[in-house]
């Protein structure tokens, strides 16, 4: 029982304890000022690790992310500042596109038997080109309606607020803990990860999973895409570079196996706020230097590699004694 | 090198590509094929397709080996991070040149020999390996600069990315030099062989004896040694190391030229050359796409549309509606041309 | 063939006449099977016989060419495993397959989960799938993730999926092949109940006493045919060994002269020697000599533990109990490289996944193991590549246009030859062949015979794998006769006849239903 959540407590328990080190390090650190600008901050990250999650869980890898959120932030920074769109309709375009091209990606993928890797990267050569394309500055975004969602926030005594950002990644984190758990889509999801034949034999539509799973990551990582361009308030085709790699990371130290079929959403929400809270660790000391995020999150990865690989052994070792029935 | 085996017929696409790159910038551009000298180092657009290609034609070399075993590595670009970074603070802190450029490729065999070691004995999945590396690679090189921009004047360093030797600017050297070690590395041992079996198929190369952990322990060092030597480069060209910058992306060049350059990602056969044709395809494009005015922004999409080609070419998919390509037997005459081929496939 | 009894309602399943052909060849020729309500049918037979053809016929794997298929009376043409299922015929393969990362609960109803407000009902689900499990004896955490349970339980939860998907017939291809002995009595007792709940069931297996324990009746094929169809009772051991392997017992076949005496031989120190050697679930601890220039034979039953032999002896798999020697000092064989070095070569059954380095060139394939037993820092010349590789070319008549062909664009003989070759090269002391004649025509099939004979006569210690045992009995000085993972008898000399082989696989077991330890 323990077993099956052990890479889930696991990751709770260092976040947990790397709060509580945090906290008793520095008095101000365990407000609500701090948590919730470490949610807003990590908002666009949490919300495309939900779509890698699936994406993972599926058996696949979508590197195209982060390029993703840099042309859509450039999308509606076009639309609404050289084409005067209001911001909603050139929301609902850039979501639109967005999904398409995961869809796209995803029946490339199913219909050719192409590895996602390599599919993925070419998506994130073009999705990055054809921001070039649009433009390659940084183009403000001065539509008050801008100005009006960015002060949108629940806001909690002593500084501490929800803003739009943040409420949008815990919808979506919530959401797709619902989709994972209590939808056939989520069931299927599993399965194709577990096992393309068996999962193909036992009935899922795995043609249409796939194509479903890349459109949502690429839906998710346009969402992304305009919370990155609420919070900066500008559009950049060089935005979120290396997002890809974040997220991934997010979801591996969130217990999610890299071959698919094992994981959790929350799991993955708990890796986001994990290295959220290592930056701001080290915001908070000053005197450390910001490499140390990188090696503290490349020595988690390694550790949490190393547990599922040992977990999947056990899990799947039949060789001894056969288990309890 | 390419083998009296592949034949003309299966490097073919690949100079071919190359030849029509290259022709097509001379139309867009007509000096494009011109050379002077003038320094005593030669200048022109051709030399300068074949200097820029050079760090992922250095990175290719590795990876053409990995990919070959049906890995990948995507920690190169961290690597030259790191090996640029040891160089260039080495240097600044006033080592000479020759330990410097010791410590530099040790940091870069050290690299391969972690990922070498995660794939071959704990048999992590290549790409969950080696993204450990790509993740801390840049923080540990950021760690060796303290997140500086190290520069330094060091001449002797500086001539590894500037200088030239008879004419020859020093990158398109290296690189030659790199590319013809390894291949006498590869095919004048039976390194080569084994890579080729263990990528076509591990199990039975096993069990025909072949240490299948040691060679892909040695594809996986050697990879982060031609990192090192690419990282060094691109230091010495700026005459500094940027942690956070240099190499950055280039994992995904070095795996596309591998994959233009004929290698399939299944493993395999594999053509040292034929990487370094690809680097410079992409190279060449590149710099096409900038002689010809359009916007360097189109850069990528052209890649991905190249990448897209070759792998729509390879896809089991499509072989289906097509009909076979080439006759997978080479064109060499048959040793025994009475005894005719009974071409089973099960 | 056979007339199935004849009852008042039409049997649960009935199979006439049918046909089925892979590019020319006849895999199942005019074939009849019958199943009846509650009754457990094996269905035997060797390799090529046609079982899983005609299973795969059934489940809408693959369309048959002729004959008719009715169930209840209802002439059935499934095209899908699915659709198959939606017609009442479950199948639960040896490789269960089921996904072992979801939990028990979600592979019971992955595709028809109860839903509640648009979404599962994971209670409701949780509740159902331990209602389901429950007939079964089972009772299990149906949250767990099923790959933390044993395969014998895997395998009952496939069966209770496939039964609560109204099967009416269950199709178990070869369910205990991986089992114990306790996991065997668990499933067989479930397979009781569901013959008690008149489901027909149709059983492939390959441990004989399980048929003789289980089974009403029995249909032997054989080559695609038809051989006949006995009730269990009425059929003695004998004669089904007989139907299966399709010979009249009187006729013993002929051997080549037996060269010299057995009992001087036997004083001739062995060159390998093996004592209570095993792995557990594999192969029952055996003991083993082979002297040089010996030819013994390994013969038993599809999975009676004659190729799993063959793999500890060239540590394949590791053997996890007894001891090993090579001219009278102890060894260990972690793998492969290990026997290599001790002169060991291995031929092995499965020669496409693990024989055969299909891109590479018929040279590269035939010098791999010389090169990897000299280090990759020996380089063979490519001269002297090229020698060894037209020798054995011109020596085995090895049909490729030349030496650098892929290996896998030649004929399974050839390939077989090509691996023969590869050996060979490293003038090898032991060569161990595992079915070195599957699948290849009969021209290829007598010069490899021919080969045997010619490097025992060498002084090559060889240890011949074959289910054709007229062939074992050709060259074989000694054959080793394995039944249900247990080395039962050895004959030698005079022994060696094809009849003594069959009398020994049939042979009861000194206590019905043995434990296997």
């Amino acid at each position: 029982m323990i077993h099956r959540f052990l890479p889930l407590l696991v990751t709770s328990a260092v976040l947990v304890v790397g709060f509580l080190l945090c906290a008793a390090q520095f008095p101000n650190f365990a407000s609500l000022r701090v948590v919730g600008n470490l949610l807003t901050d990590n908002a666009f990250l949490g919300i495309t690790a939900v779509g890698m999650t699936f994406v993972i869980l599926s058996g696949g890898i979508d590197l195209s992310v982060g390029a993703v959120i840099g042309f859509t932030t450039v999308l509606l920074a076009v639309l609404i500042e050289q084409g005067g769109w209001h911001p909603f309709s050139a929301f609902a375009v850039a979501l639109a596109v967005a999904g398409g091209f995961g869809a796209a990606m995803g029946a490339v993928i199913h219909v050719f038997q192409m590895p996602p890797f390599i599919v993925t990267l070419a998506g994130m050569f073009v999705a990055r080109g054809l921001g070039f394309v649009l433009s390659t500055d940084s183009i403000p975004i001065n539509h008050p309606l801008y100005a009006e969602l960015g002060d949108l926030a629940l806001r909690f005594d002593g500084g501490g607020k929800l803003t739009l950002p943040a409420l949008l990644m815990l919808g979506v984190v919530a959401a797709a803990v619902v989709c994972a758990h209590w939808t056939r889509f989520g069931a299927n999801l599993y399965a194709l990860g577990g096992n393309r034949q068996s999962a193909e034999l036992m009935g899922v539509p795995v043609g249409r999973t796939t194509v479903a799973v890349y459109a949502l990551s690429g839906l998710l990582a346009g969402l992304a895409g305009i919370v990155f361009s609420l919070y900066t308030g500008a559009g950049y085709s060089l935005a979120a570079t290396g997002v890809e790699l974040d997220t991934i990371t997010a979801v591996v130290i969130g217990g999610t196996q890299l071959t698919g079929g094992y994981g959790y959403v929350i799991g993955t929400f708990i890796g986001v706020l994990i290295q959220g809270l290592i930056q701001t660790y080290i915001t908070f000391d000053g005197s450390l230097s910001s490499w140390w995020t990188k090696i503290a999150i490349g020595v988690l990865l390694f550790v949490f590699i190393l547990l599922q690989k040992g977990l999947l052994a056990v899990w799947t070792g039949r060789g001894g004694a056969p288990a309890e029935a | 090198m390419t083998r009296s085996v592949s034949g003309p017929s299966r490097t073919l696409p690949q100079y071919g590509a190359l030849a029509a790159v290259l022709l097509a910038n001379w139309l867009l551009f007509p000096d494009f094929f011109s050379i002077r000298l003038q320094d005593g180092r030669l200048f022109g657009s051709l030399i300068d397709v074949l200097n820029r290609g050079a760090p992922v034609a250095l990175l290719a070399i590795g990876m053409t080996m990995v990919i070959a075993t049906r890995g990948v590595d995507l920690s190169v670009g961290a690597v030259m991070a790191i090996s640029g970074a040891v160089a260039a603070t080495l240097t600044q802190a006033g080592w000479g040149l020759a330990p410097v450029l010791a410590a530099s490729l040790a940091a870069g065999l050290l690299c391969g020999l972690w990922n070498g070691l995660l794939v071959a004995v704990l048999r992590i999945q290549p790409i969950v390996a080696t993204l450990i590396l790509m993740v801390a690679g840049r923080g540990i090189a950021q760690l060796v600069t303290e997140g500086q921009i190290v520069t330094f004047t060091s001449p002797g360093l500086a001539f590894i990315g500037s200088g030239s030797f008879l004419t020859v600017p020093m990158p398109v050297v290296i690189t030659a030099i790199l590319l013809g070690v390894t291949a006498l590395l590869v095919r004048m041992t039976a390194l080569g062989l084994m890579i080729e079996a263990v990528g076509v198929n591990r199990l039975s190369s096993a069990g025909a004896g072949v240490n299948t952990p040691v060679v892909l322990i040695a594809v996986y060092v050697w990879c982060g040694l031609c990192a090192a030597v690419a990282g060094l480069v691109v230091a010495a060209d700026i005459r500094g190391a940027d942690a956070n910058n240099a190499g950055l992306w280039l994992e995904l060049d070095a795996i596309l030229a591998v994959v233009v350059g004929g290698t399939s990602l299944l493993g395999g056969r594999f053509g040292l050359l034929l990487s370094v044709v690809g680097a410079l395809t992409i190279q060449a494009m590149n710099t096409g796409i900038l002689l010809s005015g359009f916007k360097p922004e189109f850069n990528l999409i052209v890649k991905a549309g190249v990448l897209m080609v070759v792998l729509l070419l390879q896809s089991p998919t499509l072989t289906l509606f097509l009909p076979r390509p080439a006759n997978p037997r080479p064109v060499r005459a048959p040793a025994k041309p009475e005894s005719p081929s009974p071409s089973a496939g099960a | 063939m056979t007339d199935p009894t004849p009852t008042a309602s039409p049997p649960l399943l009935a199979i006439r006449g049918l046909s089925k052909a892979f590019l020319g060849v006849q895999a199942l020729d005019g074939v009849d099977f019958t199943v009846r309500h509650g009754e457990i049918h094996a269905l035997l037979g060797e390799n090529g016989a046609g079982k899983s053809t005609l299973i795969k016929t059934l489940t809408g794997v693959y369309q048959r060419d002729a004959g008719t298929v009715t169930l209840e009376g209802r002439a059935i043409a499934p095209r899908g495993v699915e659709e198959a299922q939606r017609l009442h015929i479950g199948t639960v393969y040896q490789e269960v397959n089921l996904l072992p990362n979801l939990s028990v609960a979600e592979n019971l109803f992955l595709g028809r989960q109860p839903m509640r407000f648009g979404l599962v009902d994971r209670g409701a689900m949780r509740r159902r799938a331990r209602a389901v499990l429950m007939p079964y004896g089972l009772s299990l955490d149906v949250t767990a993730p099923l790959g933390r349970f044993s395969v014998a339980t895997q395998q009952i939860v496939a069966i209770a999926r496939a039964v609560d998907m109204s099967a009416k017939v269950l199709i178990l291809d070869e369910p205990t092949a991986s089992l114990d002995t306790q996991e065997v009595a668990v499933l067989f007792k479930v397979m009781r109940t569901l013959r008690s709940r008149g489901i027909g069931i149709v059983f492939v297996t390959h441990f004989l006493d399980q048929v003789y324990a289980l089974c009403d009746r029995i249909t032997v094929l054989r080559n695609g045919r038809l051989v006949g169809e006995r009730r269990t009772a009425e059929l003695p051991r004998l004669d089904l060994v007989a139907m299966m392997l399709g010979r009249e017992l009187e006729a013993a076949a002929h051997r080549i002269a037996l060269p010299a005496d057995d009992a001087e031989e036997d004083a001739r120190p062995p060159l390998v020697r093996f004592r209570g050697y095993g792995k557990a679930r594999s192969v029952e601890p055996f003991d083993l000599d082979i002297r040089p220039g010996e030819v013994v034979g390994l013969a038993g039953l599809l999975g009676s533990g004659r190729t799993e032999t063959a793999r500890l002896v060239f540590g394949m798999d590791r053997a996890d109990r007894g001891e090993a020697a090579v001219d009278g000092r102890a060894v260990r064989l972690r793998g492969p490289r290990d026997a290599i070095q001790l002169g060991f070569g291995f031929c092995p059954e499965d020669r496409k996944k693990e024989g055969i380095v299909g891109a590479l060139s018929v040279r590269e394939n035939i010098i791999l193991a010389l090169q990897a037993r000299q280090g990759w820092l020996r380089p063979l010349p490519r001269r002297r590549q090229e020698e060894i590789a037209d020798r054995f070319i011109r020596l085995l008549d090895i049909r490729t246009p030349h030496a650098e062909q892929p290996i896998q664009f030649l004929s399974g003989g050839n390939q077989q030859k090509a691996l023969l070759a590869r050996w060979l090269a490293t003038e090898p002391r032991l060569l161990i062949l595992d079915e070195p004649t599957r699948g290849i025509d009969v021209g290829a099939h007598a010069e490899i015979i021919r080969l045997i004979e010619r490097l025992c006569a060498d002084g090559m210690a060889l240890l011949v794998v074959s289910s054709e045992l007229e062939e074992i009995v050709a060259y074989s000085r000694r054959v080793v006769v394995l039944r249900d993972r247990r080395h039962v008898a050895e004959l030698r000399g005079g022994e060696v006849a094809v009849d003594r082989i069959v009398a020994a696989i049939a042979s009861e077991p000194a206590v019905a239903g043995e434990p296997r330890p």
